[in-house]
C-alpha cells in the first residue's frame, strides 16, 4: 500500500519537490497530491516580472500539466486548505471536502509583507507577489502617471522598473538608510543609488511613511515629517511574511516573527508534518530565495527515501540587472565575519563600486559586492564557493579578467564537485558527464539535460564555458555559427561566397542554409558580398538592415540622418554653405559629430532622395554613416598651418579615407592621422591610427573608443606613406575576411591567438603568404567604388523605393517634432 | 485570466481593401501601405510563397517601423523584425517571439488580378 503525501501550496518548491520525488523514482512508495489556492500550475515565481512585461502564464509554468498526468500527480488548483486535524491526519478544503494524507508537506509559501500605514487599504494599492496582483497593477496603471514603490530591496526595484516600462514616474520609498540593505553596504548602495537615479528612478531613503491620502482612490504618500508626494499608484514590497496561520491553527510551532519551525531534516514540531520552502523557519532564518528552498525539497526527498541528509543553509548568492545596473552580493557579502579583511574599488569614473571580503591570512575569498559591473561574478562565485586558494595578490580579484586584471580562474581549475548552478544544485561533473556521456553538444541541450542554468540563468555564460572547454578536450570543434539557418561561421561563409562565386543570399541559402533567413544572416551576408563583390548594396536591398537599405541611419521617430563624406574633416566654406542651405530648405536638425563631419537630422524617407541629389549637386557623396563600413579618417591640422606639426597629416587623411571609402566591413571601422606625437586627431582611438615620427609615420592598429575603449597598438614604425597604405591593406582584407560579425578589430585581436605579435607576422613578413592576395582584393575595392547615394539618385526605379506608402504619395502623418534650442527634435518615447 | 494577446479574429466579415500590384512589393521585402489612414506592412514572402500583412507600427517603442524591418524564420515561423531594436514578431500570429513586448495584430492577404488584398 502506498503512502499519501498531500502538498499544501503549489509554489516553486512544491514543483521542485514533486520533480524531484519523480527524480528519486519515488512515487512507487508514495502518492502526490498537491492542493494550490492559484487558480495556475505552479509557475516561476523568480520571472514574475517578466509576466508584467508580456510573457505569458504558460510560459512561467515549471511543469505543465501533462507532466503532471505522466507521472499520476493529482494537482487541485484555485483550493485552500483551510483546517488540519494532526490526529486524525486530516486536511479540510475550502470546498468543504477532507482529504486524508499519511505525510503532509507544508509548502505554503510566503506573502508579501505589508506595513500597518495609515490608507493602505485605498484603491491603488497593490501588493507584488502573484500573477494576479500583476494583473490588477497592469491594468490600473494605464490610467496612472506617477506611481510610487515602497521598499528598496530586490523586488521593489523590480517592480519600479516594470512600471518605469510603461511610461510612469517612478519614486522608491525605503525606510533604510540605503537599497538594497540585505545584499549590498552603504557604499555600494550608493553606486547603485545614482545609477538609478541616472535612470530617472526617484529614490527616498530613511524616512518613514505616516500614511496613505486620498479619498477612495491613493493620491499620495504622507511622511511622518509632514511633507508629502502626489501619487496615482502604490505597490507595497517591504519584505514577505511566512504563510503559517494553518500551522499555527494546527498548534505547529511558529517563530516569534512568523515561520514554521523546521529541523535540519524539516520535519515541523509535529511528527509526520515537514514544511519546505519560505514558509518554514529553518536554522533561525525564512530563506526568501530559490536556491534555498530547492535545498529544502532536496533534503525532504533525501530523507523519504531514508537517506540523513540535512539543511545546513544554503547559498544567499544573488545577481541581477537593474534598470540599467548590474548588481551582485555573494556569500558574506557585508563582512560580517570576525577579522575579514575587506578590500575596495571604488570607480567613480565608470560607476563601478567592487567589495571582496577576504580572510585573516588572505587566503580565502569570504563574500563580496559588485555593482556597475558584474561580469565577473561567476568566477568570484566559483572561487568562494569551492575555496580556491586566493593568488599572493588578492586585490586582482578586484580589476578582474575582463578589466586585463591579473587573475583568470578557467573552468578547467574547477573540480568536479564545484556546484556551477546553485539555484538547481548542479555539479561541474555532472556538466561534463552530460557532454563526455550523453554527447550533448549545445548549452539548451545541456540545461534539458541537467536543468543547469533553468534557474536565474545567472550560471549559463560558465556552463557555455565548460560546454566548449569539455568539447575542446575531446578534439570536438566548438562552432560559433552565425544562427539557426547556416551552420557556418562568418570566417567559412566568407570562403564559400567567395570560391563559389555566390553573388544573391538567395542562392547562398538554397546551397549552404536552411529555412528562410533572418535577421541575423541577412545583413551578414550582405555585408560579405559587398565586402568581396563590392556591388551597390542598393541591389540587396531586402536582406539589408534598415540603415543599410535606406542608405540613412534611422532615428527616433522614424525619421532618417544624413552624413555627406567631409574627408579628413577638411571642408571649403562654399561646401559649408550649401550644408547650411539645404539643411535649411529640409528644416533639418544639425549636429557636428565627433568624426569631423556634419550629421543632419529628421529627414523623412521620402526626402532623402531630393536632398541627396540637392547634396550631389554640390559635390559631396554618400558618407557611409548608416554601413558597417569606413566611417571617418580624423585629422589633425597638421604640418600645413600647425608650428608643431612634423607631417601633412590632413593630405593623409584624406587620401586614405578616399581609398578606402564605402568599404564593407564586419563592424564600423574609423581611422585618424596625427601630425606629431601630441596626437590630437585621437588616432590611437580608432581601428587604424597613424601618427607623424621624424622619419616618417608610425601605423597603430586595433583600437576603439566607444563602450570598452581600447588604445590601437604599434604595428609598424617609422614606414613610409606608401608602405603604410600597403600593410593597411593587408591588415583591412585580413580583419574583414577572418572576424566574427559585428566584432571590432580590437575584440577581434583579442581573439587572434598570438595577438599582436602574430598579427605582425601577418601583416608584415607575410607569414600566411597571402599578402598579394589581399593587396588585390584591396585594389579591387578601390577600383569599384561607387557613391550609393549617386547610384539611386540617378535611378528612378530605385528612387521610387523611398516612400513611407506603397500605396500613396503621402509622407508619414505620424511623425512628429518637438522644439529644442530652436531646432526640431522627435518626440520622446 | 489568460495572457494578453491582441491577434484580432474579425468578428464581422473581413472587408478586403485593394492596395498595390503585386509587382510593388519586392521579393522577401515589404512595403507600407494606408488603408483608411491606418498604417499596414504588407510582406512579399517570396521564400515561402506566402502573403503576410500586419500592423506597421512595433509595440515596443511605438514606431511605425515594421514594414522596413527584415523578414525571416526561426524554427521554420515566419516573422519580421523591427528595425529599431529587432522585436520579432510571427506574421502568422502576431505573437512576439524574443521576450517582452506585447504582440501585433496580423491580417489575412489574397492575391487576385495581380493586387494584393488586405483583409480589416
Amino acid at each position: 500500500m502506498k503512502e499519501k503525501i498531500i502538498i499544501v501550496g503549489n509554489g516553486m518548491t512544491a514543483v521542485k519537490f514533486c520533480q524531484k520525488m519523480v527524480d528519486a523514482n519515488l512515487l512507487d512508495k508514495f502518492d502526490l497530491t498537491v492542493v494550490g489556492e492559484e487558480p495556475h500550475y505552479g509557475y516561476d515565481r523568480v520571472h514574475l516580472t517578466s509576466y508584467y512585461t508580456g510573457t505569458s502564464v504558460k510560459e512561467l509554468h515549471l511543469a505543465p500539466k501533462e507532466w503532471y498526468n505522466e507521472n499520476g500527480i493529482e494537482v487541485i488548483k484555485n483550493t485552500k486548505v483551510i483546517d488540519l486535524d494532526k490526529i486524525k491526519k486530516t486536511v479540510l478544503l475550502d470546498n468543504e471536502n477532507v482529504l486524508n494524507y499519511d505525510i503532509l508537506v507544508l509548502a505554503t509559501g510566503s506573502s508579501a509583507f505589508v506595513p500597518p500605514i495609515e490608507g493602505r487599504e485605498k484603491d491603488g494599492v497593490f501588493v507584488y507577489r502573484t500573477i494576479y496582483d500583476l494583473s490588477l497593477i497592469k491594468e490600473y496603471v494605464k490610467e496612472a502617471k506617477k506611481g510610487v514603490v515602497i521598499g528598496g530591496g530586490l523586488l521593489g526595484l523590480e517592480a519600479a522598473k516594470a512600471i518605469m516600462d510603461d511610461g510612469i514616474e517612478s519614486t522608491i520609498i525605503e525606510r533604510s538608510p540605503w537599497l538594497m540593505g540585505r545584499q549590498l553596504d552603504k557604499r555600494g548602495a550608493s553606486f547603485l543609488h545614482k545609477k538609478l537615479d541616472a535612470h530617472g528612478l526617484n529614490i527616498i531613503t530613511d524616512t518613514n511613511i505616516a500614511r496613505f491620502t486620498g479619498d477612495d482612490k491613493v493620491t499620495g504618500v504622507e511622511f511622518i515629517d509632514g511633507t508629502s508626494i502626489d501619487t496615482d499608484i502604490v505597490i507595497i514590497s517591504s519584505g514577505i511574511k511566512a504563510r503559517d496561520e494553518l500551522a499555527i491553527k494546527a498548534g505547529l510551532e511558529v517563530g516569534k516573527a512568523g515561520g514554521i519551525l523546521v529541523d535540519e531534516g524539516m520535519q515541523t514540531t509535529y511528527p509526520g508534518i515537514y514544511a519546505i520552502g519560505e514558509c518554514a523557519l529553518a536554522m533561525g532564518m525564512i530563506w526568501g530565495l530559490v536556491a534555498p528552498c530547492y535545498e529544502m525539497a532536496e533534503v525532504l526527498v533525501e530523507r523519504l527515501k531514508g537517506n540523513e541528509k540535512s539543511f545546513i543553509g544554503s547559498d544567499m548568492s544573488t545577481k541581477l540587472k537593474l534598470i540599467g545596473a548590474d548588481v551582485a552580493s555573494f556569500g558574506d557579502a557585508l563582512g560580517m565575519a570576525e577579522d575579514c579583511i575587506p578590500l575596495m574599488l571604488e570607480n567613480k569614473f565608470t560607476h563601478v563600486y567592487k567589495r571582496i571580503n577576504i580572510s585573516p591570512d588572505g587566503k580565502y575569498l569570504l563574500g563580496g559586492i559588485l555593482v556597475g559591473d558584474a561580469s565577473d561574478y561567476n568566477m568570484l562565485l566559483q572561487i568562494y564557493k569551492n575555496k580556491i586558494l586566493l593568488p599572493p595578490n588578492p586585490e586582482s580579484l578586484l580589476t578582474g579578467a575582463s578589466q586585463g586584471g591579473g587573475f583568470k580562474l578557467s573552468v578547467l581549475d574547477l573540480a568536479d564537485n564545484a556546484v556551477i548552478c546553485s539555484c538547481e544544485g548542479v555539479t561541474k561533473g555532472k556538466i561534463c558527464a552530460a557532454i563526455e556521456n550523453d554527447d550533448v553538444t549545445s548549452v539548451a541541450g545541456l540545461k534539458k539535460c541537467t536543468k543547469a542554468g533553468t534557474g536565474c540563468g545567472g550560471c549559463v555564460p560558465m556552463v557555455d564555458d565548460i560546454l566548449t572547454a569539455t568539447l575542446k578536450k575531446q578534439g570536438k570543434e566548438v562552432k560559433k555559427v552565425i544562427c539557426e539557418h547556416f551552420e557556418f561561421t562568418r570566417q567559412e561563409l566568407y570562403d564559400i561566397v567567395k570560391m563559389e562565386g555566390i553573388k544573391t543570399f538567395s542562392d547562398l541559402l538554397h546551397k549552404k542554409g536552411h529555412g528562410a533567413g533572418c535577421e541575423i544572416c541577412k545583413p551578414l551576408t550582405a555585408s560579405l558580398l559587398a565586402s568581396i563583390w563590392n556591388e551597390p548594396i542598393v541591389k540587396h536591398q531586402q536582406i539589408q538592415d534598415t540603415n543599410d537599405k535606406f542608405l540613412a541611419n534611422i532615428q527616433r521617430g522614424g525619421t532618417y540622418s544624413i552624413v555627406p563624406r567631409i574627408p579628413g574633416g577638411e571642408i571649403t566654406p562654399e561646401k559649408l554653405e550649401a550644408i547650411g542651405r539645404i539643411g535649411k530648405k529640409y528644416d533639418l536638425y544639425c549636429k557636428i559629430t565627433g568624426g569631423q563631419r556634419i550629421d543632419l537630422f529628421g529627414a523623412r524617407v521620402d526626402q532623402l532622395p531630393v536632398i541627396w541629389e540637392e547634396l550631389i549637386n554640390e559635390g559631396f557623396e554618400s558618407g557611409h554613416a548608416y554601413g558597417k563600413s569606413l566611417r571617418t579618417v580624423k585629422s589633425c591640422v597638421g604640418s600645413t598651418w600647425c608650428r608643431f606639426g612634423l607631417h601633412d597629416s590632413v593630405s593623409f587623411a584624406i587620401e586614405i579615407e578616399n581609398r578606402y571609402k564605402g568599404l564593407r566591413s564586419p563592424h564600423k571601422l574609423k581611422g585618424g592621422v596625427s601630425g606629431c606625437v601630441r596626437e590630437c586627431a585621437e588616432a590611437r582611438g580608432k581601428d587604424f591610427g597613424i601618427i607623424a615620427s621624424e622619419k616618417g609615420w608610425n601605423l597603430f592598429v586595433c583600437g576603439n573608443g566607444g563602450a570598452n575603449p581600447a588604445h590601437a597598438q604599434l604595428l609598424a614604425s617609422d614606414i613610409t606613406a606608401e608602405t603604410c597604405i600597403q600593410y593597411l591593406d593587408r591588415f583591412l582584407m585580413y580583419y574583414i575576411k577572418t572576424a566574427s560579425p559585428l566584432t571590432r578589430t580590437s575584440k577581434w585581436l583579442d581573439g587572434l591567438e598570438g595577438g599582436m605579435d602574430y598579427l605582425k607576422e601577418v601583416v608584415i613578413n607575410d607569414s600566411l603568404g597571402m599578402a598579394e592576395q589581399f593587396e588585390k582584393d584591396m585594389q579591387l575595392l578601390v577600383d569599384t567604388y561607387k557613391c550609393e547615394w549617386k547610384e539611386v539618385v540617378e535611378n528612378s526605379e530605385l528612387r521610387n523605393k523611398f516612400k513611407a506608402f506603397a500605396n500613396s504619395d503621402e509622407p508619414d502623418s505620424n511623425i512628429k517634432f518637438v522644439s529644442m534650442r530652436n531646432q526640431k527634435m522627435p518626440t520622446p518615447w | 485570466m489568460t495572457s494578453t494577446t491582441n491577434i484580432i479574429t474579425p468578428a464581422k466579415a473581413i472587408i478586403w481593401h485593394k492596395t498595390v500590384k503585386t509587382i510593388d512589393i519586392p521579393q522577401n521585402g515589404g512595403v507600407a501601405v494606408l488603408i483608411d489612414g491606418q498604417q499596414i506592412a504588407i510582406f512579399n514572402f517570396t521564400e515561402k510563397g506566402e502573403w503576410y500583412a500586419c500592423q506597421n507600427l512595433c509595440p515596443h517603442k511605438m514606431e511605425m517601423a515594421l514594414s522596413r524591418g527584415l523578414i525571416g524564420d526561426a524554427n521554420g515561423e515566419p516573422k519580421v523584425a523591427c528595425p529599431f531594436h529587432k522585436k520579432s514578431f510571427s506574421l502568422e500570429t502576431g505573437e512576439c517571439l524574443n521576450d517582452s513586448c506585447n504582440n501585433i495584430n496580423v491580417f489575412p492577404v489574397k492575391i487576385e488580378d495581380d493586387f494584393v488584398f488586405v483583409g480589416l
